[in-house]
């Protein structure tokens, strides 16, 4: 099946999100749509899909106009979807799940679920998954789920198989097996629309790449294209994407953990007896697939969640049990996961993020009352500091892009004395440039003598900005390592694997990214 | 084929899970514990506290039924000693479970619940004889609106639409059937009209809630409030002053279905009642079928749990949560019909009296199945029931903490404690397209 996009537009309001982009997918082709987050890869697929109604443009399925109202259409007419995040009902079964919106039934209207079965097992067979039909979808593991995914959209015999960030959720070794999945489905005929902003991942599978870039089209290239000419694309200007940062020079033990133990609502170990330590001057990133245990443990060490037992201590003073306030108070910098959740207030404005934490500092205070003309200053020099793009310090800070948001945050946190920085996905859902400048400050914050704890599921980030990396896995550190550690080791160890087992198994698996740096794929 | 795709995927090795994943470090011993301080009141109160040297009675028949069957007598004290006993057995194997981290049975709770009522009973009509057939068909009657209303609680919320307006559409159901039974004289006309009524207000509810995406617990209060307001109004400007046409409605008749009805104490409790009750049984069997069997409970469960899973399969989520707004709207007002036509006789303001809610607690702590709503409706019920019984009985416990069982077994309920409670993961929420 041939599909084509001509001259799509989608505006939201005032923003393009996609702007007459045109798009021909041929038959049995992996196809990559490469461009960062917000450059409207998503919204493009969800016009291609039938949630969202174009304002301009057309789609044509083997040269005959197609009309989509509704998912509904889309999906007969050939096309499937495995969205960034799942849609999976968690308390339905995969048969159940499979089934839903296209039910086979038996005599009296009664839901043929053994027919949902068989036809679970077949296709999970077909692609050598391993997935039990009887399974409920909350238990399982979320490569699992994206099996499920995929079998959904098989079951309704796609043609044409969109995957959106499929990667996002997977350790290496998996994403190794995504991307064998995606070459046995194009063996069998099935297109595939690949959307990503991973560089390595694009050279390794696709067959053409597409680049998006401010809701444009902006070229397209060959799979064999250097990574920096496809970032550069990417972006709109050279970038590096190598980090140059000097040797670590670590003092003291700045932040030191014992046995700390968090237990979730139904008293599961989320975090389970995890020791460590950060020195000052150096940059401890823990690294591991989202859900292991990252966001408990640094919520443990701000005292937003109370560890069942186990010691944080910062310079040798205890702050488990002291309040997030005191704990602040001690030197302790704190970018949030979530940055629109957590770390802004939306709606007010940049200036006052950028004190959001900081109004009982004596700088910003003036007797009882805040003090205007300091918080203005402030907002001023930082907005020049970070080169934060931003209508003035008055614009709501939920308006800025995802890359100036999170500068918004990281600028406030630094903009006092720190013993202890604390960073959780620091460059999440940011544009490529806002990256390259959040890692240089933040390393620049290392060499000053800050104790520096960076938790992020990027294998790239956490080898790029790490001295040492910490692997988590089901609540537990498998291993402290060195910052230099091969990507392949590191996977293994996401997965639970112990650091010996990990070393001898990626030398003799080499996973198909590792292979392609090395030159030795195609 | 390049040199890579030969090569076979490398398999993750197999991770050994930490053996105390999931297993909390201390075992909870909350339902024990509960379990046995109410062990220790059947046993200490109910037991020891009974009069020695008396006897309780319960009557197992009615005086019309076709098989007399002579009074249950038993002597309270040694009687209620012996169930407070069996409680405590049942507490403490509880506690031996929880210890080895194992969960104690359901049934064995609904076992501990029955034996600990029935020590109670015994205690309370120390002395005295009660009938149990009365108190068990007192207790179904009760359950019947009550039921209803939960049904139309699950049939939204499945969906994801919270009803707080099961209230006010019982109240425009009994108001309907009062009314049109009244004026054509035929009871199963005013049955018709419940529904009807109570699917009008459905209208309003989905409308501000589905269409326009309203806050679905206000919505739900101002339409309790529009129903009483209104049935008041007319109640006063038109019935009182036309009662004999208006509100007189005909009573419904209890059909008996033949030989189920001669079955001893459970016949003439279950088998030989009205229309709207026998309607009751059907309801639950059809509905939980629907729910759980077919394409389109199947459906509205997605719908209600991640309405953008189903939009992507290409259900379409708001017409689902219209049409099942409108039933289970339409489901509560039919229910409204039994407090007129089925059991009192007449209109009277704001008859509902609270039972609305009382159904949504039904519904939660029946966690959102027709079949728990039942159960919970008649739990309810025979609370209601039991503390009228004890009234007329005068026995020691003031009625008025019999009529607060529901509400505090409902706190109970939600806050936990009969295992995890979870509603549709996206009741209550608008669904909004991008």
């Amino acid at each position: 099946m041939k599909l084509e996009l001509r001259g799509i537009t989608k505006r939201f309001g005032p923003l393009v999100a996609n702007d007459h982009i045109d798009l021909v997918i041929e038959p049995g082709q992996i196809h990559a749509l490469l461009g960062e987050n917000g450059a409207g890869k998503s919204t493009l697929m969800n016009v291609l899909f039938g949630l969202y109604e174009p304002d301009e443009g057309e789609i044509a399925i083997d040269d005959a106009v197609a009309k989509f109202s509704g998912p509904a259409d889309a999906l007969a007419a050939g096309i499937g979807m495995v969205h960034q995040h799942f849609m999976l009902v968690p308390v339905f079964t995969v048969a159940e799940s499979v089934m839903l919106g296209h039910e086979s039934t038996r005599r009296g209207g009664l839901l043929d679920l053994d027919a949902a079965r068989a036809k679970v097992r077949e296709l999970s067979d077909r692609f050598g998954f391993d997935v039990n039909p009887d399974a409920v979808i909350e238990d399982l593991p979320v490569g699992v789920q994206q099996r499920v995914e995929i079998i959904k959209a098989m079951a309704r015999d796609a043609r044409v198989l969109i995957l959106d960030e499929p990667t996002a959720v997977l350790t290496p070794q998996e994403t190794d097996e995504l991307i064998e999945i995606m070459r046995q489905l194009r063996e069998a005929g099935t297109s595939i629309v690949f959307i990503t902003h991973k560089l390595r991942e694009v050279r390794a599978v696709a067959d053409v790449i597409t680049v998006i870039r401010h809701g444009k089209v902006v070229g397209t290239a060959e799979p064999s294209a250097p990574e920096t000419e496809l970032a550069a694309m990417m972006v709109g200007r050279a970038v590096s994407l190598e980090l140059d940062k000097a040797p670590a020079e670590p003092g003291d033990v700045a932040l030191e953990v014992q046995d700390l133990l968090v237990l979730d609502p139904t008293g599961a170990r989320v975090v389970d007896d995890v020791s460590f330590e950060v020195r000052a001057g150096e940059i401890l990133a823990v690294a591991g697939v989202q859900g292991n245990g990252q966001s408990e443990l640094v919520e443990a060490l701000l005292g937003l969640e109370t560890p069942l037992r186990g010691s944080v201590r910062l310079g040798g003073e205890e702050l488990v049990g002291l309040s997030v306030r005191q704990v602040l108070d001690k030197g302790v910098g704190f970018v949030p996961e979530d940055r629109s959740h957590d770390g802004l207030v939306g709606e007010f404005s940049v200036a006052e993020n950028l004190v959001l934490d900081l109004l009982f500092d004596e700088r910003y205070r003036r007797g009882l009352s805040v003090d205007l003309a300091a918080v203005q200053a402030n907002a001023t020099a930082r907005i020049e500091e970070y080169d934060i793009r931003t209508r003035g310090p008055a614009q709501p800070a939920g308006r800025l892009s995802g890359g100036n948001q999170q500068k918004v945050v990281v600028a406030r946190e630094l903009s006092r004395p720190l013993k202890l920085f604390v960073a959780s996905q620091p460059t999440r859902g940011v544009d490529v440039g806002s990256i390259e400048f959040l890692h240089r400050r933040i390393v620049s914050e290392r060499d000053v003598g800050t104790a520096v704890l960076i938790v992020s599921t990027e294998l790239d980030e956490v080898s790029a900005l790490a001295d040492r990396i910490a692997v988590m896995y089901r609540g537990r550190v498998v291993g402290v390592v060195p910052g230099d550690t091969p990507r392949d080791v590191l996977g293994l160890m996401m997965a639970g694997v112990p650091l010996d087992d990990a070393q001898r198994q990626a030398a003799e698996n080499p996973t198909t990214e590792t292979l392609l740096e090395e030159g030795e794929a195609p | 084929m390049s040199t890579v795709v030969e090569k076979p995927a490398p398999t993750p090795a197999p991770v050994p899970a930490p053996a105390a994943q999931s297993v909390s470090v201390r075992p909870s011993l909350r339902i024990p514990i509960i379990l046995g301080v109410l062990a220790l009141v059947a046993l200490a109160v109910f037991g020891f506290g009974a009069k020695s040297g008396v006897d309780s009675t319960f009557g197992l028949s009615l005086r019309a039924d076709a098989v007399q069957l002579s009074p249950l007598v038993v002597a309270s004290r040694p009687t209620a000693i012996v169930l407070g006993v069996l409680c405590v057995a049942i507490a403490a194997f509880a506690f031996w479970q929880a210890v080895k981290h194992r969960r104690t049975p359901a049934w064995l709770l609904a076992v501990f619940g029955v034996l600990w009522v029935f020590a109670f009973l015994v205690w309370a009509v120390a002395g005295k004889a009660t009938s149990l057939v009365d108190l068990l068909q007192g207790s179904l009657l009760l359950a019947v609106p009550l039921a209803f209303g939960a049904f139309g609680g699950v049939l939204c919320e499945r969906a994801g639409v919270v009803n707080i307006a099961i209230e006010g559409q019982l109240l425009v159901g009994a108001f309907a059937a009062a009314v049109v039974a009244s004026v054509t004289g035929n009871v199963y006309a005013g049955l018709l009209a419940a529904p009807v009524a109570g699917w009008l207000l459905g209208l309003l509810l989905a409308l501000f809630t589905v269409k326009y995406a309203v806050n679905q617990i206000i919505v739900g209060v101002v339409l309790n409030v529009l129903a009483v307001g209104l049935t008041s109004f007319l109640f006063s400007a038109v019935l009182k002053p036309n009662a004999a046409t208006l509100n007189t409605p005909p009573l419904m008749k209890p059909i008996g279905i033949p030989l189920l009805e001669k079955i001893p104490l459970l016949g003439p409790v279950l088998f030989d009642q009205t229309v709207i009750v026998y309607a009751m049984y059907v309801a639950v069997v059809v509905l939980t079928v629907l729910l759980f069997r077919t394409r389109w409970g199947l459906r509205v469960r997605a719908v209600g749990e991640h309405p953008e899973a189903a939009d992507t399969v290409g259900i379409d989520v708001n017409r689902t949560r219209w049409r099942n707004v409108l039933a289970g709207s339409a489901t509560a007002g039919f229910g409204g019909a039994f407090l007129t036509i089925g059991y009192v006789g007449q209109f009277g303001q704001e008859m509902s009296g609270g039972r609305g809610y009382i159904a949504l607690a039904a519904m939660i702590l029946g966690r959102w199945t027709p079949i728990g709503s039942l159960g919970a409706a008649l739990l309810f019920g025979f609370a209601t029931k039991l503390a009228s019984a004890l009234s007329v009985l005068g026995t020691p416990v003031p009625s008025q903490f019999m009529l607060m069982l529901p509400y505090v077994l409902t706190i109970f309920a939600v806050a936990g404690f009969v295992g995890r409670v979870r509603a549709p993961a996206a009741s209550g929420v608008p669904y909004l397209k991008g």
